[in-house]
Order: structure tokens, then C-alpha cells, then sequence
């Protein structure tokens, strides 16, 4: 497979699992997680690095984490102190471990903002396997997120347990979120899960329909993102945050 | 069990330390139309929640069939991709995993709920859309959608205009008749319902009393319940219930107020 | 310890964070108060491209950051009177853009310049680097912003605590909520050339939920604040300085100690009992 078809491959991969748990980071309205699991990537990514073991095990080690100590905190009051803070510590061990491995000035760059290009062939079948998985899961799971998101007591008297869908939920993003992160960057996997997401649950009125088309928003923006980043020299990252708010606003135009 | 909906008994729940109901029994009967009725703070929810199981609780709860839940209005963002129909179809299979093929029976089952609420005008539309009554409609649907014998709403005719909240009372006393559903709905304002009640469950310091409105709806048995004097005032076919007063009769000035335009 | 004292870079580095800690202090407690993290978040992400900007095109970095933590400012006022869920999505999104914008100007910096240490110097902290003169002008903005932060601190205090209150007094709520804000942005730009832009949330946050949980009244609060985010910037210069001899030829960068610092003043008080 020529080198260009590898990077295409990977990232229609990390685009699809990212689409499907942006919509429903969106129907959960779970922004934040969004926000938070990617930069809990980060460190792994740099430490994967610095320690020597492969790439996808420190960011889904470090991602999974990330998702189990917000699972934890949700209920604590004033979080969004506790949790920024917690954050900015990982991004600063992030950068410890970047600096202490030498890599610093190369790889902050890529991890912040995406270099797809550096990714090899070695890590393809991690990411062919999140790419399916990640989107399959989130579809059988796709009515109690639904309605875990609606109404958690509704889901409850019916005899589901919406900490379940919400693990699992969690569990899903933070994968996605987690690999994403060579491709668009720690600071752009918000970006390409967010505006496809909400773009899709603006367009469509249906659960069903509204994943699929987040997915398909989210190929179709991945492969506008390479291709002008291909052609322009100019990187993906760039590409990938302007067009999913180009993305976002387009879909707001139409009316509710 | 045959001819009940629901039996309670010595059912009490502690929320933050205190007591908040004590020792609660009674029994509905199946097909009756039942007011919680309880002033705000007096723990209605608290009591539909534990009957639910949504609570913890002691004491002993048996239904007689499925129980289908109305909860007080949900907020729903007007953007949210999920229709009236989708929201109903979810009260069917929304706690399973797994493919949901597309199934005729489920789909006549949703119908049938949008039908018996009246939904099919806006059954397409986003449910963060609708009005607070059309969502009400909704609600209720998600809840009849699996045939529950027993059906709980808390305080469904809150945030209506009285004209909403009239057309919701007269469906679910339809509801009531037709299906022999029981219903058990909570509301601080027990006038609005008289006309369709069988029974009433009255709330008061953390005891309840359940019965016909002329058995329990009376001075002397309320006073007993709050422990302390309550006057039951009938004007114009309403009941108020007051507090306070030195148990004289005071029929006269009762007359006088009924006059006042 | 005087060569210390005595080097360039380090009286740069004390003067900026100095500058830095005390506004973030202070502006941080009512950050909190009010519930503006995000929109400080937001604000440091924007404004790391004006950072970039200046460094690709040779301008002062406290102007590139200022300039567009300003237009930031502006933007978060635009999107102000929607619902907060919907808010924070459009934020978040068109956030992206602006880091969109970042990638690209850094990229920019990177191929043309061969500034290699580009991206880790807008993102994570250039203290030592800063040219003196703007130390000085650091300090003397965040002395001016203090000082009009202490004027306002009353009605902005009660405006954050209650809206209506404010209002029925006669607070111009709306109008301190501005100027709020554009204080922010000088202060999250001071914290993004400390700090870098992503990790400039936390001096603005940290001290001041610490300081939230360790003393009651308004004025101690946003002074034990500023004293707090103070403790951790110059105490971390100090640890970046002795790092040099942990490891041969290799310090750890700054901003690492700096936030460890501030998250674990912050462990500490949640371990302590609540004032």
C-alpha cells in the first residue's frame, strides 16, 4: 500500500470513530468530555515516547484513565476548578516527558496540532480496529444513549441502568478521542468530533439517521482536511478547525 | 392481589437525614382514577419515586402489573435529534443494546400510543420543539407504550394553562375507562381533579390517608392527619383546605365570601 | 544564588510571572465566582494565535496574544445571550477555528524561520526568552489593571454573586461584565507568555479555588490568591534553575513546576479542612 493510501486509510478510520462519538457527545451535551479526554491523551502519547512502549497503548492507557476520573468526579462539586486543574497537570507532565525525551520542539507541535504524516504502518491495525469498533458499539448502544440522555429515571423504571450507557459511553469517546489525537492534534479532536456531531443532530431529526450522518460529515471533512493539506503544504490541523466551524454554522442555517 | 393496582405498607423514606414520609400504607384500587394531593414540600415526588423503585426505601410495595412513568417535565434542548415518535418507540426497548431492526409490531404499538394521546399532529416534530402540553401528551405516550396496569404521573398539570391541563385530565380519565388503567397523578391543587376522582391520597407531615374525597376530605379527619385544626370549606362545588381558625362555625361568614363576585 | 538574581533572563521571567501571578490572583477569584473558567479557557486558546502571529511576523508577543485575547473578548459577547448549552458548543467550535489559525501560523513559523522552538514557546511558556521591555510593560499593565479591578471590585463582587441584586442597586451589570472580561484578557495573555497558552488556565484558576477553600472574606481571598499563583511561578523558576543539574545538559521545562506547584497548593487545601 503506497504510503499516501496509508494516511488516508488511517485517518477516514480515526474521522469515522470520532463522527459517531461526536454526535452523541453532542445528545449527551458532554462538550467537556470532549474537551478534556483528548489533552488526557496527550501525556501518554509523550510518555509512549520517553519510556519506549507503542504509541496506542499510552494514549488509550492515559485516555481510559482520563474517562474513568471524570466518571468519578461527575458528581463533586465545583469540578470545573478540580478538573482544569487536573488537566493542566497532565499537559504539563505532557511536556516533562517530551522535553526529558528530546523530541520536545518536533513532537509538541504534533501532538497539539496533528501530523498525520508521522503516523506508520505498524499502527494501522489499532486504528482499523478502533475505527470499526468504536462506531458499531455506539450504534448497537444507540437507544439507551438515547435515552439515558433524555431522561436517566425514564431508562431506569424500564428496567435499564444508565451508568452503563454512561461507562460505555465514556469508555467509547475517550478510545476515539485517544486516537485521534496523531491525526488532528490533542487541541483539534474537539473540532472534528464537534462539528460534525452537531452539524448532524441540526440536520437530521432521528437518532439513526443523525450518527450515520455525523460519521459521514466527519469522512467527508478528514478527507477535505488531507486533501488541501496535500495540495497546499499547509497543515491538516488548520484545515480540520476551520472546516468543522464551517461545517457547524453551514448546518445552523437551517431552520429547527 | 386481583382486585388491586397497588398494595403499601409501613413504607417510609429518610432523604438527608430526615423523615421524609413515615410509616405510608394503603391500596389502590385496580381502574381507580387517584390525586396525591399534598402541599409543595409535602413529598409527593419523594412517594412516587420510591414507589418506582427509583428511591430507597423500607417497608413493603407490591403492584399488580407494570407500572408506566410520567415524570414532571423534562427539559429537552430544541435542537436534540430525537422526534416525538423516536421518544415514544424508546419507552418500548430504549434500556436494550443491540441492532434495533426495523419491527411492524413496535411500529403499531407507537402508533397506537401517539393515537390514544392524541400525538399524531406532531409525532414528527423534535420533542424539544413541542409546547408544554403537547409534551405532556408525549410523556404519557412514552409511558402507555408498554401497557402498564398501573400508570404514575407526578404532577403533570404543572406549567399548564388551565385549558391544557383540562384536556390532559380528560384524556387520562378516558385513559382511566377505557383501558382500566389506575392512575395515580400528584398535584398540589386537588379542585381541578374532583370532577374525575375516585379516590384521594392526601399527603400531610409525612403520613398519607387514602380514600373517597367525601371520606377523607373533611375537617376532623385532616386535622387529625396534620395535628392541628384544619378547616375543610366547601364554595361553589371547590374544596379549600385552611389552616389555622379556632374550629367555631363560621358558616356565616363562609356565605359571606361565596357572595363576593 | 546572586548570579541567579543577576541574570537577564531570570529578572525577565520574575518580573513576568510576578505581573502574571498577582492579576490572575486576583481576576481568577472572580473567574471562579462567576463561572467564567471556560471563557478564560477559551480566551488563552484564542489568543495563542496572536502569539504565533508574533512570533512569525517579529511583533511583541504581549501585543500578538493581547490583540487576540481582545478579539476573543468581542466574540464571547456576541455569542452571550444564547443558551448556555448551545453557548458553549458554538464556543467550542469556532475555538477550533481559532486554533485552526494557531496550527498554521506555528507551521508557518516553523518551515520559514526554522524557529524550532516555536510551538513549545506560545504553547507551553517563553518566560526567559521575553525581551526585557516587556517584562516592564507587564508589569506596569497588570499595576494599572489591579488597580481598576480594586476600583470596580464592590459591584463587580456583588454582580457576580447575584445579577438582579446588582442590577436593582444601580451596578451597570452589563457594562462591568465587559470590562471584566477585557480584563481577562490582559490577564490570561500575561499567564500565556508565563505558562504558555494551554496551561494558562491554571494560573488564573488555581490559586483562586484554592484560596476559595482556605479563607472566607472577598479581600483576603483574592490577596492569598495572588500570593499563591506568586509562590508557584517564582518557586518554579527556582526548581527549573536547580534542574539543571538533575540531568546532564537537560532542564525541565518551567511551566511543569509551575503548575505542579499550583495543583498541589490546591491537593493540599482539599485535603485540609474547609474554612
Amino acid at each position: 500500500m503506497s504510503y499516501v493510501m496509508e494516511v488516508w486509510l488511517a485517518a477516514s478510520l480515526v474521522a469515522l470513530a470520532a463522527g459517531a462519538a461526536g454526535f452523541f457527545v453532542v445528545m449527551r451535551r458532554a462538550g467537556f468530555a470532549a474537551h478534556a479526554l483528548p489533552m488526557a491523551a496527550f501525556p501518554g502519547a509523550a510518555a509512549a515516547s520517553l519510556f519506549g512502549f507503542p504509541l496506542w497503548a499510552g494514549l488509550a492507557g492515559f485516555a481510559l484513565g482520563g474517562a474513568g476520573v471524570l466518571a468519578l468526579v461527575q458528581r463533586t462539586a465545583r469540578r470545573d476548578a478540580a478538573t482544569a486543574l487536573l488537566l493542566a497537570a497532565l499537559l504539563a507532565v505532557g511536556a516533562l516527558f517530551l522535553s526529558l525525551s528530546g523530541h520536545y520542539a518536533g513532537s509538541v507541535y504534533g501532538l497539539l496540532f496533528g501530523q498525520v504524516f508521522a503516523l506508520g504502518v505498524g499502527d494501522l491495525p489499532m486504528l482499523g480496529l478502533i475505527g470499526v469498533c468504536v462506531p458499531l458499539l455506539l450504534w448497537l448502544g444507540l437507544r439507551p444513549l438515547s435515552l439515558s440522555a433524555l431522561s436517566p429515571d425514564l431508562m431506569q423504571v424500564q428496567g435499564g441502568r444508565p451508568w452503563v450507557a454512561e461507562l460505555l459511553f465514556l469508555a467509547l469517546l475517550a478510545l476515539a478521542a485517544g486516537f485521534a489525537v496523531p491525526v488532528t492534534g490533542a487541541l483539534l479532536v474537539f473540532s472534528l468530533m464537534l462539528g460534525p456531531g452537531a452539524a448532524a443532530a441540526r440536520l437530521s431529526n432521528r437518532p439513526g439517521a443523525g450518527l450515520v450522518l455525523a460519521m459521514a460529515l466527519a469522512l467527508g471533512l478528514a478527507w477535505a482536511a488531507l486533501g488541501l493539506a496535500y495540495v497546499s503544504d499547509w497543515p491538516v490541523g488548520f484545515f480540520t478547525g476551520v472546516g468543522a466551524a464551517l461545517v457547524y454554522l453551514l448546518a445552523r442555517l437551517k431552520p429547527l | 392481589m386481583n382486585g388491586t393496582a397497588l398494595e403499601v405498607a409501613g413504607l417510609s423514606v429518610a432523604q438527608g437525614g430526615q423523615d421524609v414520609l413515615r410509616q405510608i400504607g394503603f391500596d389502590l384500587p385496580r381502574g381507580a382514577f387517584c390525586g396525591l394531593i399534598g402541599a409543595n414540600g409535602a413529598g409527593k415526588t419523594t412517594l412516587l419515586r420510591a414507589l418506582l423503585g427509583l428511591l430507597p426505601s423500607q417497608g413493603r410495595i407490591r403492584a399488580g402489573g407494570r407500572i408506566g412513568y410520567v415524570p414532571q417535565k423534562l427539559q429537552f434542548e430544541p435542537d436534540l435529534p430525537v422526534r416525538a415518535r423516536d421518544f415514544v418507540a424508546l419507552g418500548l426497548d430504549g434500556h436494550k443494546f443491540g441492532l434495533s431492526l426495523p419491527s411492524r409490531g413496535r411500529a403499531a404499538k407507537v402508533e397506537e400510543a401517539l393515537r390514544a394521546v392524541e400525538a399524531e399532529g406532531f409525532a414528527a416534530q423534535r420533542i424539544g420543539r413541542l409546547s408544554g402540553g403537547q409534551q405532556q401528551r408525549v410523556l404519557i405516550a412514552h409511558a402507555l407504550v408498554r401497557a402498564p396496569e398501573l400508570l404514575l404521573l407526578d404532577e403533570p398539570l404543572a406549567n399548564l394553562d388551565i385549558k391544557a391541563a383540562a384536556e390532559i385530565v380528560a384524556l387520562l380519565k378516558r385513559l382511566c375507562r377505557e383501558r382500566g388503567v389506575t392512575v395515580l397523578l400528584s398535584a398540589h391543587d386537588m379542585n381541578p381533579l374532583l370532577p374525575v376522582m375516585d379516590q384521594i391520597l392526601y399527603l400531610a407531615d409525612g403520613k398519607a390517608l387514602c380514600g373517597p374525597v367525601h371520606e377523607v376530605v373533611r375537617t376532623e379527619v385532616l386535622s387529625a392527619l396534620y395535628g392541628y385544626h384544619i378547616d375543610v370549606i366547601r364554595v361553589h362545588g371547590r374544596i379549600l383546605v385552611v389552616a389555622g381558625g379556632n374550629g367555631h362555625d363560621h358558616a356565616h361568614d363562609v356565605e359571606h365570601v361565596a357572595a363576593i363576585p | 544564588m546572586m548570579a541567579f538574581l543577576q541574570s537577564g533572563p531570570v529578572q525577565t521571567a520574575l518580573l513576568l510571572s510576578g505581573a502574571a501571578a498577582l492579576l490572575c490572583g486576583a481576576l481568577g477569584l472572580f473567574t471562579v465566582l462567576r463561572g467564567q473558567a471556560f471563557a478564560g479557557h477559551a480566551l488563552a486558546d484564542v489568543s495563542s494565535a496572536g502569539g504565533a502571529g508574533g512570533l512569525l511576523f517579529g511583533l511583541s508577543p504581549l501585543l500578538g496574544f493581547l490583540v487576540f485575547g481582545l478579539m476573543g473578548v468581542g466574540a464571547l459577547e456576541i455569542l452571550q445571550t444564547r443558551r448556555t448549552a448551545a453557548r458553549d458548543e458554538a464556543a467550542g467550535i469556532l475555538l477550533g477555528a481559532g486554533l485552526g489559525l494557531t496550527a498554521l501560523l506555528l507551521h508557518l513559523c516553523l518551515a520559514g524561520h526554522g524557529a524550532s522552538g516555536a510551538a513549545q514557546a506560545v504553547m507551553f511558556g517563553a518566560m526567559f526568552s521575553a525581551p526585557p521591555g516587556e517584562a516592564l510593560w507587564a508589569c506596569l499593565l497588570a499595576g494599572l489593571s489591579l488597580l481598576v479591578l480594586a476600583f470596580i471590585a464592590r459591584p463587580l463582587l456583588l454582580a457576580s454573586l447575584d445579577q438582579e441584586l446588582a442590577l436593582v442597586s444601580g451596578a451597570p451589570v452589563r457594562g462591568l461584565g465587559i470590562l471584566f472580561l477585557l480584563l481577562l484578557a490582559l490577564g490570561v495573555t500575561l499567564a500565556a507568555m508565563t505558562v504558555g497558552a494551554i496551561l494558562a488556565t491554571a494560573l488564573l484558576i488555581g490559586p483562586a479555588a484554592t484560596a476559595l477553600r482556605l479563607v472566607r472574606g472577598p479581600v483576603m481571598a483574592a490577596a492569598f490568591s495572588a500570593a499563591l499563583g506568586l509562590a508557584a511561578c517564582w518557586g518554579g523558576i527556582v526548581l527549573a534553575y536547580a534542574s539543571y543539574g538533575w540531568m546532564p545538559g537537560r532542564t525541565w521545562p518551567v511551566s511543569f513546576f509551575i503548575v505542579a506547584l499550583l495543583l498541589g497548593f490546591y491537593a493540599a487545601a482539599r485535603l485540609g479542612r474547609r474554612a
